[in-house]
């Protein structure tokens, strides 16, 4: 039960540290998770990052359910996932009831007009990132425009976008090992 | 029963947003496409709350979204369907499969993925673009080219996405300094 209490606050500590998430919480993670603690090495904190990475979901959420079900199982990874979004929790709802309240000031409309472009600027910086790093080859091309043009001509839910373009990425591949051999 | 319904929308975020960040932007457009409860005008200004504050920013516009369509236990309720898939893969992941990320499958799946998801986040992105630039609105009444987008945003658009890009400082920074203008301006 202690255990379980430890994985919790560390990992609220975490939640409370890391703006933004993914890349941002590996520093504030190495610090708690490795220095302070000792739960993983810098190689295995690397490894929960990289399959956080490429499963379902939010990247920090899935590396502490990660760590806590290797400390403690189950209930170890439910502990950690919920001392990570609690931060969150709290912070966010207190934030949201504030603007509630003002957010028809007019002072405050013209901050968030401003808001709005930085947030568009920073929208932008991403998928530019996200274009060099995720298209790779001609076929990534190809796929990114398919998925760009079903987006903007049909009204359909990101999740079939997503399911067929994982559904492609394996078939194309095992096409082409099964060519190779 | 809107807090079940808010849980299995989350939940379905949780299962199929890859690749981080901003990946439940293109679902919450969806979502507020759906649902009356979510306007998409407000997604702009969650994204601003969501990192400009701490924790990841998925979960953070989880909890707004579920703040601001019913109250407290909203705000609990879509945080936990978020988080609920995350808790089940990585179980059965941590559990059965040894070097997940090094798997054929899984690295063919996301060869497939991360184009698909670029083009779905760019999409999203549109509408923020959008949001911040265009006054389609005031087009619509005046008729005039010159009333389509506001000359001061797309000043301070350019000139964001210059600064941005040769200085490497905190969103938080850009976020601020953003909102000051807006002020000083009355953009």
């Amino acid at each position: 039960m202690k255990e379980l209490w430890t994985l919790f606050l560390t990992f609220a500590r975490v939640g409370c540290f890391t703006f933004g998430g993914g890349y941002a919480m590996l520093p504030v993670l190495q610090k708690e998770i490795v220095d302070k603690n000792g739960w993983a090495t810098e190689e295995e904190l690397v490894d929960y990052f990289a399959i956080g990475q490429c499963t379902p979901g939010v990247i920090a959420v899935n590396t502490s359910t990660f760590i806590g079900y290797k400390r403690k199982g189950i209930l170890g990874g439910i502990a950690a996932t919920l001392g990570m979004v609690f931060p969150s929790l709290v912070i966010i709802m207190l934030i949201s009831a504030v603007l509630k309240n003002f957010s028809s000031l007019p002072l405050v409309q013209y901050a968030f007009s401003g808001i709005r472009v930085a947030v568009a600027v920073l929208v932008v910086n991403v998928v530019i990132k996200m274009l060099k790093t995720s298209i790779i080859d001609y076929l990534g091309a190809v796929i990114f425009i398919i998925a760009l043009i079903t987006g903007i001509l049909f009204d359909i839910s990101p999740i079939y976008i997503i399911i067929a373009s994982a559904l492609f990425g394996i078939l194309f591949k095992k096409i082409r090992s099964v060519n190779n051999v | 029963m809107i807090y079940l319904l808010l849980f299995s929308e989350f939940f379905k975020m949780g299962l199929f947003a890859v690749g981080g960040g901003l990946a439940t932007l293109p679902f919450l457009y969806a979502f507020a496409d759906k649902y009356p409860w979510l306007d998409p005008a407000v997604l702009p200004d969650m994204i601003a709350v969501s990192e400009s504050t701490p924790g990841p920013i998925g979960v953070n516009m989880a909890t707004y979204v579920g703040y601001s369509t019913a109250g407290i236990l909203g705000g609990i309720v879509a945080t936990l369907g978020l988080v609920m898939p995350s808790i089940i893969v990585i179980i059965i992941i941590a559990k059965f499969l040894h070097r997940f990320n090094e798997n054929f499958y899984v690295q063919s799946a996301f060869y497939g993925l991360r184009p698909a998801v670029t083009a779905l986040i760019a999409l999203a992105g549109f509408e923020v673009f959008k949001a911040s630039v265009f006054t389609l609105e005031r087009y619509g009444v005046t008729k005039q080219i010159a009333h389509l987008v506001d000359m001061k945003s797309i000043l301070l658009f350019a000139a964001l996405l210059f600064i941005t890009n040769i200085t490497k400082k905190h969103p938080i920074v850009y976020i601020l300094g953003a909102a000051a203008l807006g002020i000083m301006f009355k953009i």
